[in-house]
């Protein structure tokens, strides 16, 4: 199991995290390319659907780069750009330019990405994150540029060949550039989480890093404390998990302060992180660094955007997470950690709000039981609460039924189990399973039977073996399948015993 | 006569009133291809499938069903318009072996209004020449003159027009390549406004200067090509969004109150005497109709040639990155791709699409896109404004299309520059991206026809074919036919 990072150890070299960080601040910015989740694909009509399973199942002449095809552009992109540079407070920009990226490669069918260079969609935003003392930082977003994706390529081990599937070539791709102001490798998974719960909670992006379609490269440098120019930097690839990225930028660190105390110096270039050695190794070096050599596309006019359609966009913004977790914390009482986890879903975040209704001192139970019980169903699919059986006014009702004691916690959560297979209206379970009986007239005559029928027991429970107790009521709650109040029977149990004299 | 020599609106007249079949018209024209393959005028003919075109539109006339003015009218298309039942070369090697699975907008258009396609016409290779001597598909000749190069890019569906293989064609004009051809071959040839018609399914050049044009013999054979493809289509994003006014309604107004310019900077000392003058006389001759004429300045025109093939030449080089080997067309067998690439792209490319793609990568490099794309870019702006003021005073340019007549085939492959220069008077329109027309006007010497340019306001064309007409009604030059078809 990893333990976090450690390298051999050098006379007088710092060899952990700690050590680097007396003496030297990391500077990093991320630059994240997050698939937007369209209809189609930014430039042609194939569906927006990348199955690896299926590949070169959605490709069309435009997406194998035919001779003749030219770029239709898809305006759903563009108002999901949009959205999200609202939503990190960027401007947007009403004339963008599209932009040819040139080099060639197999999986790249037109031998050029339309994308975005010197004037890009979105400039100049935001984003507030909490560092490691849990105050309120705030990142710098530099841009946000469209582009389209480009195939993927599967290279077969021992194969004199490799594949190339262009389903994924021309998917819509939102770049989001931060300016170089996060300071560790924890501040960077803690953007990345914020910015990842934005973007779904706008439902521009699945935000799924293993699947590759929330994507990040860090630009990652060091220098010592106290100094305000930046070091030279390296940009870090192939890091497609939160831990990853964790553990790739530390690795990054403590390399850059064993170079530069061993009187070397980092030079600018393109580094791979290697997760199983647990290391990263260059790429390309500065003098590799491909000419991409841009210029305006002339197959498409520039994109115009007006401010008034700007605006009807920014008022449909969605309530984002971090206002909707000061919501449920300042208001609801809710503590932090579960506002965290449910404002990252937007499904989750909406069944809780939904679930909670007008009933905001119901909202500390039912965020209890969403936590306990339906993310423990839902496991790593905290978005699957949309597709659920469960619907959030009949939690509601459930916890207004438990909270007022007319069901037992174990008759709730009984019902919580049947309402979440979908096996019964909400009516039908609460009256199956009954209120919880406290009716002294069925209840005692029940209890003063069995003290009769196991006089033993009754009488090893009065001289004080306490735990017969649990017998007696389990007996009880057995005769009335579970619907007696099981407090009520202890108190009626105690007072028969007395009564026995 | 034979019928093939007809223009296409007497033919389509003919075709209405059923003096003649598709089915005569067309193997007319066939005959006519058999009969000189010396002019290399085809890199596929679809003989089977145009004889069964040309049966079917007779049928929908017998059935009184046509489809308009095209119905059964024999068409050729220069082979860098995608089609489904065809190859589709470019003129190249690259793609010798490429078979489209779609047809192209105008494509779709032509064959919806019931022409006949009867096959792809010789090019310079990805429309880069002005000769039609770079082409994989071996030079095209001038049906004037044996020795002489028909013009190009779109040469081959210049001279099967003049040589009567169809009645019409379609070409691109990216600096001149479908005026230029025209002009040599003594018949119209329109290089519509950019955006008029769509480039969707048109193997491209460079994009912010490709449009699609006819050749006729008439300028109301221009216009009734134009009818069916022209206009917008959503499958290009830089098509123009308007209505076309039918340019057939306005045809026949006469020239009395036009006001023509003339731009003294292309009339210098470069251009050939025996040009000149034929181009002079058909200005008297508008003038005596009633157009009134007055020297312009275009003063941006001196920049134009480096302007325009700077830019060309850096949308080439990124537009032909897609023929990379990996997907279709040409490719050389190696085991490493970088090696792939190289040799597929230097086996398959001629020496002219090399040359280009060389220049154009080299303008758009680090530290030189600056000096050179985004000058360009700049002076294309002023090069359009030129063009703007003089339209303030004037509502048409006219001047000569090429400095010369045909030139001998080989006389200028070995000097790029030579070649580039002949485009000098016809690529400023692209560089605008106004419309202008090549009409045919006289003759040389030697027999050599000589083509008078007219450059109309953006979206015009209608003013371009009215004014043309007058000249056609006075010097009645389009009745000509070339000797080596008679």
């Amino acid at each position: 199991m990893y333990t976090g990072p450690s390298v051999s150890h050098h006379m007088g070299i710092p060899t952990t995290l700690t050590e680097v960080l007396r003496t030297y601040e990391p500077v990093i910015g991320l630059e994240v390319h997050a698939q937007l989740r369209t209809e189609s694909k930014l430039f042609c009509g194939a569906p927006n659907r990348y199955d690896p399973e299926q590949p070169n199942q959605a490709v069309t002449e435009y997406c194998a780069g035919l001779p003749g095809q030219l770029p239709v552009l898809n305006v759903q992109a563009v108002d999901m750009a949009i959205t999200a540079g609202l939503a990190l407070e960027c401007t947007i920009r009403t004339h963008s330019v599209w932009a040819r990226k040139q080099y060639f490669y197999p999986d790249l069918p037109k031998g050029y990405q339309i994308s975005q260079y010197d004037k890009p969609i979105c400039e100049g935003g935001r984003l507030v994150i909490r560092d490691e003392q849990g105050e309120q930082r705030t990142i710098g977003i530099t841009r946000i540029h469209m582009e389209e994706d480009a195939g993927k390529s599967i290279h077969v081990k021992g194969r004199p060949y490799s594949l190339v599937d262009y389903s994924r070539a021309g998917v819509p791709l939102i770049e989001i550039v931060s300016d170089p102001d996060l300071r560790s490798a924890q501040e960077a998974t803690q953007y990345l989480r914020e910015l990842r719960s934005i973007l779904r909670t706008l439902g521009v992006c699945d935000g799924n890093m293993e699947r590759g379609n929330f994507r990040c490269d860090a630009n990652v440098s060091i220098r010592p404390r106290g100094q305000t120019s930046l070091g030279e930097r390296v940009e870090l690839k192939n890091i497609n998990s939160f831990r990853f990225v964790e553990q790739a930028i530390e690795i990054e660190i403590i390399r850059h302060a064993q170079v530069l105390e061993q009187g070397g110096t980092i030079s600018q270039e393109t580094r791979l992180f290697d997760p199983d050695r647990k290391q990263t190794r260059t790429m390309r070096s500065k003098e590799e660094a491909e000419d991409y050599r841009y210029f305006p596309d002339p197959d498409l006019p520039p994109l115009v955007v007006s401010e008034s359609h700007v605006n009807e966009l920014r008022e449909i913004l969605p309530e984002l997470p971090a206002n909707r977790r000061q919501r449920w914390m300042n208001t609801w009482n809710i503590p932090e950690e579960h506002a965290i986890s449910f404002a990252e879903e937007r499904a989750l975040a909406d069944f809780f709000d939904a679930a909670v209704g007008s009933q905001a001192t119901l909202a500390p139970a039912i965020a209890n039981l969403i936590k306990t019980e339906i993310l423990r169903e839902l496991k790593d699919t905290p978005e699957a609460i949309a597709e659920s059986k469960l619907k959030p006014e009949d939690l509601r009702t459930l916890i207004v039924h438990r909270e007022e004691g007319k069901i037992s916690s174990s008759q709730a959560k009984k019902i919580f189990a049947k309402l979440w297979k979908g096996a019964g209206s909400i009516e039908a379970l609460l009256k199956a399973e009954g209120e919880q009986i406290q009716d002294l007239s069925v209840l005692t005559p029940i209890i003063e039977a069995l003290i009769q029928a196991n006089p033993k027991q009754a009488e090893q429970l009065k001289a004080g073996q306490s735990k017969l107790a649990g017998y007696f009521v389990g007996q009880v709650m057995k005769q009335t399948k579970g619907q007696a109040d099981p407090a009520l029977v202890q108190k009626l149990l105690t007072k028969a015993l007395e009564k026995m004299g | 006569m034979n019928i093939a020599d007809l223009s296409l609106a007497e033919a389509s007249d003919q075709l209405a009133s059923g003096t003649i079949s598709s089915e005569a018209l067309t193997s007319a024209c066939l005959s006519r291809i058999e009969a000189l393959p010396a002019l290399n005028t085809f890199i596929h003919v679809a003989a089977t499938t145009a004889m069964k075109e040309a049966r079917a539109s007779d049928t929908r006339r017998a059935n009184k069903a046509s489809l308009g003015p095209l119905d059964g009218i024999p068409i050729g298309l220069k082979d860098l318009f995608v089609t489904k039942d065809m190859p589709t070369t470019a003129g190249s090697k690259i793609l010798a072996d490429w078979q489209a699975p779609y047809d192209g907008t105008v494509v779709k258009r032509l064959r919806e209004a019931g022409a006949v396609i009867v096959g792809k016409n010789n090019q310079d290779e990805f429309a880069m020449g002005s000769s039609n001597e770079h082409s994989a598909a071996g030079p095209c000749v001038n049906p004037w003159h044996k020795d002489r190069v028909p013009g190009g890019s779109s040469g081959g569906s210049a001279a099967a027009v003049a040589a009567g293989q169809v009645l019409g064609s379609l070409g691109t004009d990216t600096g001149g390549s479908i005026r230029q051809p025209a002009s040599f071959c003594g018949i119209y040839g329109l290089r519509p406004t950019y955006g008029r018609v769509s480039r969707s399914g048109v193997v491209a050049f460079a994009s912010s200067l490709d449009q699609v044009g006819p050749f006729g013999r008439s300028a109301k054979d221009i216009a009734l090509l134009m009818n069916v493809i022209g206009g917008f289509d959503p499958l290009d994003s830089t098509s123009a969004q308007r209505d076309h006014p039918d340019p057939l309604l306005t045809l026949k107004n006469g020239v009395k109150g036009l006001r023509i310019g003339l731009p003294h900077e292309y009339f210098s000392a470069a251009i050939d005497p025996e040009v000149d003058q034929v181009v002079r006389k058909a200005v008297q001759a508008l003038q005596e109709a009633g157009a009134t004429v007055q020297s312009v300045s275009l003063p941006h025109t001196k920049h134009a040639l480096s302007t325009y093939y700077i830019l060309c030449m850096a949308e080439a080089s990124s537009n032909l990155a897609r023929y990379d080997g990996v997907r279709y067309g040409y490719r050389a067998e190696e085991t490493e791709l970088r090696k792939m690439y190289a040799r597929s792209r230097f086996e398959g490319f001629g020496p002219e699409v090399i040359r280009r793609i060389l220049l154009g990568t080299y303008v758009l490099c680090a530290g030189y896109r600056e000096a050179y794309y985004e000058r360009a870019q700049r002076v294309r702006t002023l090069i359009r404004r030129d063009f703007e003021s003089a339209y303030e005073g004037i509502d048409i340019l006219l001047s000569p299309v090429s400095p010369t007549v045909a030139f001998e085939r080989g006389s200028k492959t070995n000097d790029p520059l030579a070649m580039y220069t002949a485009d000098i008077l016809t690529l400023s329109v692209n560089l605008a991206g106004i419309p202008g027309l090549s009409v045919p006007v006289g003759f040389s010497s030697e027999g050599l026809p000589i083509g008078l340019q007219l450059m109309g306001k953006w979206f015009d064309e209608a003013r371009l074919l009215q004014t043309a007409q007058a000249l056609e009604d006075v010097l009645q030059v389009h009745q000509q036919r070339p000797k080596l078809v008679a």
